[in-house]
C-alpha cells in the first residue's frame, strides 16, 4: 500500500510540476493567448525564425487550397527527399518523410512506397483538417528533410531524434533528447513510445533515459547506451532556445531542435504547452529551476547572460548510470 | 493579488448563496430533504343550522393571532351562502349569509394549523384596545375592592398580580369575597371571566381568550378559556385551569373577548369541533404559507413556473452538479474524457434511457459507428463527408435497433429520444477524431473514461436529495460556482500524476 499523500509531499519537495501547476502558474500567466498562433502554426513559426536569422528547415512550398493538392507532385518534382507536414498538426501526426525515389514512386522513412495519387490524397487530408487541433482547415508544408547528425545514429530507431528545451522567461531550464523507437513508429513523442534522455545543461551530454514509465540505460531496439552522448554545438542550441523567447513572447515554451548533418541545429517547432515528462527524463523537478529563474531574472538581460546562467546553474553531476 | 481577488469573489458568492439558502430553510421553512414531513392539525368546525325560513346570518369567530401556531390554510364549505370575512377588534370573523332558506343546513369551516417556526413565548403584540373598567355595585364592589387591594399590596407587577388574583379565586371558600363574585359552583369560564374583571378593575388590561386543545385528536372538542394580560407591550397568557406546563404547547388561541363563537340571526345553530392530526410533505406546507413576502419569494422561484417548465428545470438544475463532478474528476483526479462536457451529456442521455440500456446502446452504436468509419476509410473519403456519412449510418442503426427492440417487446429501446441521438453521434465523431489523431489506445482510454465519468455523473445527478436541493434552492448554484472558480486555480497534482511521477519521489 503506497502512501500517496507522502508521494505528493515528496514530489512537491522535489519541485515536480504537475499539469494543473503548469497551466495555472505558468502557461496561463506567462503565455498570452493571442501569441499561440505563432507556435501552433508551423508556417508562422518558420517565417518568424527566418526573419530572426534562426535556422529552420528550408520551405519548398505551401499547399493552401484543395485543388492545388494536385500541384504537390509538381512542387517536389526536382526533390529527391522532402517532408510533407500539416502546419497545425500536433504530436507529429500527418507527417510524411520521403527519403528517396524508386522509379515513379516515393520511398518514405518507414520503408513504404507511395505513388503520386497517395501523396495527393494525403495532402488533401491535411488541408481538410484531419491532423489539426480541433479539425480546422489547415495548410500543408513541404520542406527540407533533415539528414540527422550521426551522433544519434546508434541510439535512434529510424525517425528523427530531436532536442527539446524548456525555456522560461528566455532562460533554458531543462532539456531532453527524444529518441524514436520501433514502438513509436519513428516519432519523437514520449507518450507514443519514444525514449527521452535527460541532458546535463552545463555540458550538453545526455543523462539516463526514460522509456514509458521506467528508467533505461540502453536503447530498447539498438541496445546501445543512451547516456553520456555529447550533443554537438550545445552552445548554439542554448542560444536558439534563449532567443526563442524574444521570437514569440511566450514566457513558458518548449523548443524542438533537430541537428542536421550538414546545416547544423535547426528549429523544428515551438510548443506553448510543453509536456512534463521531461522531468522524468531528467529525474528532477522543473519547478525548482523555474523558481530560481524567477528570483534572478532581473539580472538576466542579454541572451548571453541567460545561456551562461543556464549552463552555470542547471548543470548536474555525472550521470549515476 | 489575483488570488486575493479570486478569494474575495469566492467568499462573496458562497456567502450570498448560503445566506439565501439558510434564510429559506430557517425563515421560510423550506425542507432540506424532499421526503421531510411536518405535523399539521386539521380543525373542522361544523355548524348545524336550523333556519326559520327568512334571511339567515351566522357569524363565526375565526382563529387569528394564533401564537405558537400558524394557520396555513383555511376553507369554507357553505352551499348557497355568501361568505365574507371581517376584522372585529382583535378577532376575525366569517359571516355566512343567505336571503332565504329553511330547514336544517350544515356549514363547515376548516383550518389547517402548523406549529410555527418561532415559538412566541412572549405572547401576541396586539395593540392595547380601549378597555373600560368593569362596573360593580353594592356587596360585589366591596368584595372586588377587598381582593384587588389585597393582591395589589402583595404584587410588584402585572404577572404577580395576575397570579395572586387567580390563586385567590381558586382558593375561594364558601362565604368569602371570592365565592361571592364567582357564584355557586363556578365553571372554569366563569373563573376566567371574574379574574379578567378583577384585573381590569386593578388597572391591568386583561382579556379572555378562547382556544382549543389540539391534543389528543378528537371529535366534539370544546373550547377552553384562559387569561391574557398586557405587560410591557405584550399580551402574556395565564392558564388558570391547566396544571401541566407541557400541555400548554397544544393550546391554539382562537378568539378574544366575551363574544360567543357563533351568533346566528334568523335561526338556531349548534357547533361541533373535530380535531385531527396528519403528516404532510413539508415542502407543500411551506409553500402554502400565507405571508406576503414569502409568497412573493415562492412566486419568483422555480415553483412559480408552469409544471412542464418545472419538470425541465428539475433536470437542468442538476447539470451544474454533474459538471462540477466532471471538473473534479478531470482536474483533480485526471480522468481522460472526450471533449469537455461530453460525459455530462452522456449522463443526461442515460437519464432518459436508464443506465444499463444507455450503456448497452452507447457501446453498440459506437462499435457500429466505428466499424462503418473504418470501412469508409478504404474509400478515401474527405473528412467532412465521411463524418456526415457516419452520422447518417448511426441514425439508421438507431432506427433498426429501436424497431428490433420494440418487436422483441423491449419497450426501453423506444426511450431513445432525439437528444441522446445527437449525443451519441457526437461521441462517435469525437472518438473517430481521437482515434485518427492519437491512435486506438488513447481512443479507448478516453471512451472508457467518458463512460465511467458519465455513469458517475448519472448517479450523482439522480440522487433525489441533490435534485430536490438544487430545485428548491437554486442559490446553491452560487456555492457550486464559487467551488468551481476555486478549482480553476487548483495547481496541485492530479491523482494520476502521482504514479506517473512516482519515480521522481525516490
Amino acid at each position: 500500500m503506497t502512501n500517496w499523500l507522502a508521494v505528493a509531499r515528496r514530489l512537491r519537495e522535489r519541485g515536480v510540476l504537475g499539469i494543473n501547476g503548469r497551466n495555472a502558474d505558468y502557461t496561463l500567466i506567462h503565455n498570452p493567448r493571442h501569441r499561440y498562433p505563432l507556435v501552433d502554426d508551423k508556417l508562422q513559426t518558420k517565417q518568424l525564425a527566418t526573419r530572426a536569422g534562426i535556422a529552420v528547415p528550408e520551405l519548398y512550398g505551401v499547399v493552401e487550397i484543395q485543388h492545388q493538392a494536385v500541384a504537390v507532385n509538381r512542387l517536389v518534382e526536382n526533390r529527391r527527399d522532402f517532408v510533407i507536414k500539416p502546419a497545425r498538426g500536433s504530436q507529429g501526426d500527418g507527417i510524411i518523410v520521403v527519403t528517396g525515389r524508386s522509379r515513379r514512386l516515393y520511398r518514405t522513412a518507414d520503408g513504404s512506397l507511395l505513388d503520386d495519387d497517395a501523396l495527393c490524397f494525403h495532402t488533401s487530408n491535411i488541408l481538410s483538417g484531419i491532423y489539426s487541433l480541433g479539425g480546422q482547415p489547415d495548410v500543408a508544408l513541404i520542406e527540407y528533410r533533415v539528414n540527422f547528425d550521426p551522433v544519434f545514429e546508434a541510439v535512434a530507431f529510424r525517425g528523427v531524434p530531436d532536442v527539446r528545451i524548456i525555456v522560461y522567461q528566455g532562460v533554458p531550464v531543462m532539456a531532453m533528447v527524444r529518441l524514436p523507437t520501433r514502438a513509436s513508429h519513428g516519432k519523437a513523442n514520449l507518450h507514443q513510445g519514444a525514449i527521452g534522455t535527460g541532458v546535463n545543461m552545463a555540458t550538453g551530454t545526455t543523462l539516463t533515459a526514460v522509456w514509458r514509465t521506467s528508467i533505461v540505460t540502453e536503447h530498447p531496439d539498438t541496445g546501445n547506451p543512451v547516456s553520456g552522448v555529447q550533443i554537438p554545438q550545445w552552445q548554439t542550441l542554448l542560444e536558439f532556445a534563449a532567443r526563442s523567447y524574444e521570437l514569440t513572447g511566450l514566457g513558458y515554451q518548449g523548443i524542438d531542435i533537430v541537428l542536421d548533418r550538414d546545416k547544423g541545429p535547426m528549429i523544428l517547432e515551438l510548443n506553448a504547452r510543453p509536456g512534463l515528462a521531461i522531468q522524468i527524463a531528467n529525474r528532477a523537478g522543473i519547478k525548482t529551476r523555474l523558481d530560481l529563474v524567477e528570483r534572478e531574472r532581473r539580472k538576466l538581460a542579454t541572451i548571453a547572460d541567460r545561456v551562461a546562467f543556464a549552463r552555470e546553474r542547471f548543470g548536474v553531476g555525472p550521470s549515476p548510470a | 493579488m489575483k488570488r486575493t481577488h479570486l478569494y474575495i469573489l469566492v467568499a462573496t458568492l458562497s456567502a450570498v448563496g448560503l445566506a439565501v439558502f439558510l434564510y429559506k430553510v430557517f425563515a421560510i421553512g423550506l425542507p432540506i430533504a424532499s421526503e421531510e414531513r411536518t405535523e399539521v392539525w386539521r380543525v373542522e368546525v361544523q355548524l348545524r343550522l336550523k333556519a326559520e325560513g327568512g334571511p339567515v346570518k351566522a357569524t363565526l369567530q375565526l382563529p387569528q393571532n394564533t401564537g405558537a401556531f400558524a394557520v396555513i390554510d383555511q376553507s369554507f364549505v357553505s352551499p348557497g351562502f355568501g361568505v365574507t370575512t371581517a376584522s372585529q377588534g382583535p378577532n376575525q370573523q366569517a359571516v355566512f349569509s343567505i336571503r332565504e332558506i329553511s330547514g336544517a343546513q350544515t356549514l363547515y369551516y376548516r383550518a389547517v394549523v402548523q406549529r410555527g417556526r418561532r415559538f412566541q413565548d412572549r405572547g401576541s403584540r396586539d395593540p392595547l384596545p380601549e378597555l373600560t373598567p368593569p362596573q360593580f355595585e353594592g356587596a360585589e364592589l366591596a368584595a372586588v375592592r377587598a381582593i384587588t387591594q389585597g393582591a395589589s399590596r402583595q404584587s410588584a407587577d402585572p404577572p404577580t398580580l395576575a397570579a395572586l388574583i387567580v390563586r385567590r379565586l381558586k382558593e375561594a371558600r364558601p362565604g368569602d369575597e371570592a365565592s361571592l363574585l364567582l357564584g355557586p359552583q363556578p365553571t372554569a369560564a366563569r373563573r376566567v371571566r371574574v379574574a379578567v374583571d378583577l384585573m381590569r378593575f386593578a388597572g391591568v388590561p386583561a382579556r379572555m381568550v378562547h382556544g382549543l386543545m389540539l391534543e389528543p385528536e378528537r371529535s366534539g372538542a370544546g373550547f377552553v378559556r384562559w387569561i391574557e394580560y398586557y405587560d410591557k407591550g405584550f399580551w402574556a397568557a395565564l392558564y388558570p385551569s391547566e396544571p401541566k406546563p407541557e400541555a400548554l404547547r397544544h393550546y391554539l388561541p382562537w378568539w378574544r373577548g366575551s363574544a360567543p363563537l357563533l351568533t346566528v340571526s334568523g335561526g338556531e345553530a349548534e357547533h361541533h369541533v373535530t380535531i385531527s392530526r396528519s403528516q404532510e410533505y413539508s415542502l407543500q406546507v411551506a409553500l402554502a404559507q400565507k405571508r406576503e413576502l414569502e409568497r412573493r419569494l415562492v412566486d419568483y422561484s422555480l415553483f412559480g413556473l408552469p409544471l412542464q417548465a418545472q419538470a425541465l428545470f428539475r433536470i437542468v438544475m442538476v447539470v451544474p452538479i454533474g459538471i462540477f463532478l466532471l471538473v473534479v474528476l478531470r482536474n483533480v483526479v485526471g480522468v481522460k474524457t472526450f471533449g469537455t462536457f461530453m460525459p455530462v451529456l452522456i449522463a443526461l442521455a442515460f437519464r432518459q434511457t436508464g443506465l444499463v440500456w444507455g450503456i448497452a446502446f452507447l457501446v453498440l452504436i459506437i462499435a457500429i459507428g466505428l466499424a462503418i468509419r473504418f470501412y469508409l476509410e478504404r474509400l478515401k473519403l474527405l473528412l467532412v463527408p465521411r463524418l456526415a456519412a457516419v452520422v447518417i449510418v448511426v441514425v439508421l442503426t438507431l432506427v433498426v435497433l429501436t424497431i428490433i427492440s420494440h418487436r422483441l417487446g423491449i419497450e426501453r429501446g423506444l426511450s431513445i429520444g432525439l437528444f441522446p441521438i445527437v449525443i451519441m453521434t457526437m461521441t462517435i465523431e469525437r472518438m473517430t477524431l481521437v482515434w485518427e489523431e492519437r491512435g486506438p489506445l488513447e481512443a479507448f482510454q478516453q471512451a472508457a473514461g467518458s463512460l465511467v465519468v458519465g455513469t458517475l455523473c448519472y448517479f450523482v445527478m439522480k440522487v433525489a436529495l441533490i435534485e430536490h436541493l438544487m430545485f428548491v434552492f437554486p442559490e446553491l448554484l452560487l456555492v457550486v460556482l464559487a467551488a468551481t472558480l476555486l478549482l480553476g486555480r487548483y495547481s496541485g497534482y492530479r491523482l494520476v500524476e502521482l504514479p506517473r511521477f512516482r519515480v521522481l519521489a525516490k
